[in-house]
């Protein structure tokens, strides 16, 4: 049952990904993306980690992609006219193969692929998901969380200094 | 994972009863807005349709299905046949998570009076309502017009804006009730509301909400003054319908998370708990409907300035202060 759902949800996540490249005109494009996102998320409920899907949904489907909406009927972009050459499809293909040949290597020949963690369905039920979260981030990882921070309070400072004409 | 096929039922029984419970609310909540403007601004109102003009929503629903469903030239169609739809079933979704009494016990079966206690029942929340954005932006922009598009680029700017100072007004609410899940919230304030620790988030949430419905002050989306009617300026019959009956969802949907955030939820004395939780949505119905009554609408720059300069730093300091709080308390 449960593998059922997944392969559907795989599917369309693939399928719409699949649509967000070859779509000519642009907010189709982007609605495909937001599809997507919408399958990642499900990925992330059937993984125990309901935070990381609210997540998912409020930042990537509903903040970065309503600003990409935004901006595309702002600037009012209709269908784009076919410039799509073999040059870039070979190149597409090419990376695409080496990351998959990539991935199919660590899955199967590295000694990741049978470690487990100390994190399971157990803990999580009797901790709670976003507890577990929060305590990592707070505490064996805080640097790089301190790390992000400061690089999103840049990149803010960057983007009013860049808009303001006059500061 | 199996589950009970008496659970099963419950569920369906409680998905059925919520949606024809909106749906009729929202229909008669049209009716009751249109019923106190004319009284605030001392006519009579609809009185034709049934005693009272009771059977008014009725005649309006028989209208609307009968009118002619047309496209504009030009118009987007998958995209215009699907906006109504996108903003609308959000608003209804969002409903899920609210627990609207206490929990019943039937022969030994306890059953939650709400139809999903999820324990990140506040985020869905903000990703849903972010998800109604796009019904909006969507509308406006596959119909080809003119009016339609200036609609929905100001409605997407006014709820990104406004959607930010919501969610930092309900920080605090989660600091204080140390919980994502709307039940636990409640039960946090079966000894005193939030409102009275948090009179300031309140007021933030309400203003941000209102905004959110695309109501008066902050109707410039669909201002019909200058834009006809906004992003739904090229829609007829039932689609028009649907965006119309999702913003009286949102109102009721967007009541009762007010209410169980800050007023206790169905906590009250003496009163059934689906009474005084009906009582608090309906109150801020009212409220809504009394606003349209009595002010004017902002002008857009003013909307944006109030939005990013005045009701987000307050959020944030609410927060810092919230955290002091807490602290200092221990």
């Amino acid at each position: 049952m449960e593998t059922l759902f997944f392969l559907i949800v795989a599917a369309i996540a693939v399928i719409c990904s699949l649509m967000v490249v070859t779509n000519k005109n642009p907010i189709n494009s982007a609605l495909s993306l937001i599809m997507t996102f919408f399958c990642l998320a499900t990925l992330y409920v059937m993984l125990e980690a309901p935070f990381m899907a609210a997540i998912q949904v409020i930042v990537y489907a509903g903040a970065i992609m309503v600003l990409i909406v935004f901006v595309i009927m702002l600037l009012n972009i209709k269908s784009e006219a076919g410039r799509r050459t073999s040059h870039a499809l070979f190149m597409g293909i090419s990376v695409g193969l080496l990351l998959l040949v990539q991935t199919w290597y660590l899955l199967v020949k590295s000694s990741l692929s049978s470690v487990r963690g100390t994190v399971d369905s157990a803990m999580i039920s009797k901790v709670g998901h976003t507890e577990l979260i929060g305590k990592s981030l707070f505490t064996d990882f805080l640097l790089p969380f301190e790390i992000t921070s400061i690089l999103l309070l840049v990149a803010i400072v960057g983007a009013v200094v860049l808009s303001k004409k006059k500061l | 994972m199996s589950y009970d096929p008496i659970d099963i039922a419950l569920i369906l029984g409680k998905i059925g009863l919520v949606f024809f419970v909106i749906l009729t609310l929202a229909a008669y909540l049209v009716f009751a807005e249109r019923k106190v403007l004319a009284w605030i601004q001392d006519r009579k109102g609809p009185n034709r349709v049934g005693p009272f003009g009771l059977l008014q929503p009725l005649a309006d629903l028989v209208k609307l299905l009968t009118k002619e469903d047309f496209r504009p030239v030009g118009a987007d169609k998958w995209l215009f046949y699907l906006a109504p739809a996108m903003a609308a079933i959000p608003a209804i979704m969002i409903f899920s998570v609210i627990p609207f009494g206490a929990p019943l016990t039937l022969f030994s079966h306890t059953i939650p009076l709400q139809v999903a206690d999820l324990n990140v029942g506040l985020l869905l929340f903000l990703a849903l309502s972010s998800i109604a954005v796009y019904g909006v932006a969507l509308g406006g922009w596959a119909s080809n017009s003119k009016y339609a598009l200036l609609g929905s680029i100001r409605g997407l700017a006014q709820l990104i804006s406004y959607e930010l100072s919501m969610g930092l007004s309900l920080v605090p609410v989660v600091m204080l009730a140390r919980s994502f899940r709307l039940s636990d919230i409640v039960a946090a304030q079966s000894g005193c509301w939030f409102i009275v620790y948090q009179p300031l988030a309140f007021l933030i949430f309400l203003i941000s909400i209102a905004a959110e419905c695309k109501r008066i002050p902050f109707d410039l989306p669909e201002a019909e003054g200058e834009l006809v009617a906004g992003f739904h300026t090229e829609y007829s019959g039932m689609r028009f319908g649907l965006f119309f009956v999702g913003e009286y969802i949102n109102i009721i949907v967007l009541g009762g998370l007010a209410a169980t955030f800050f007023l206790g939820g169905w906590h009250g004395p003496l009163l059934p708990p689906v009474v005084w939780f009906s009582g608090k949505v309906l109150a801020f119905a009212f409220l809504f409907i009394w606003v349209r009554g009595t002010l004017p609408r902002l002008r857009y720059d003013q909307l944006m300035h109030f939005g990013w300069k005045v009701l987000t730093p307050l959020a944030l300091v609410n927060i810092l202060a919230t955290g002091w709080f807490l602290v200092l308390k221990g």
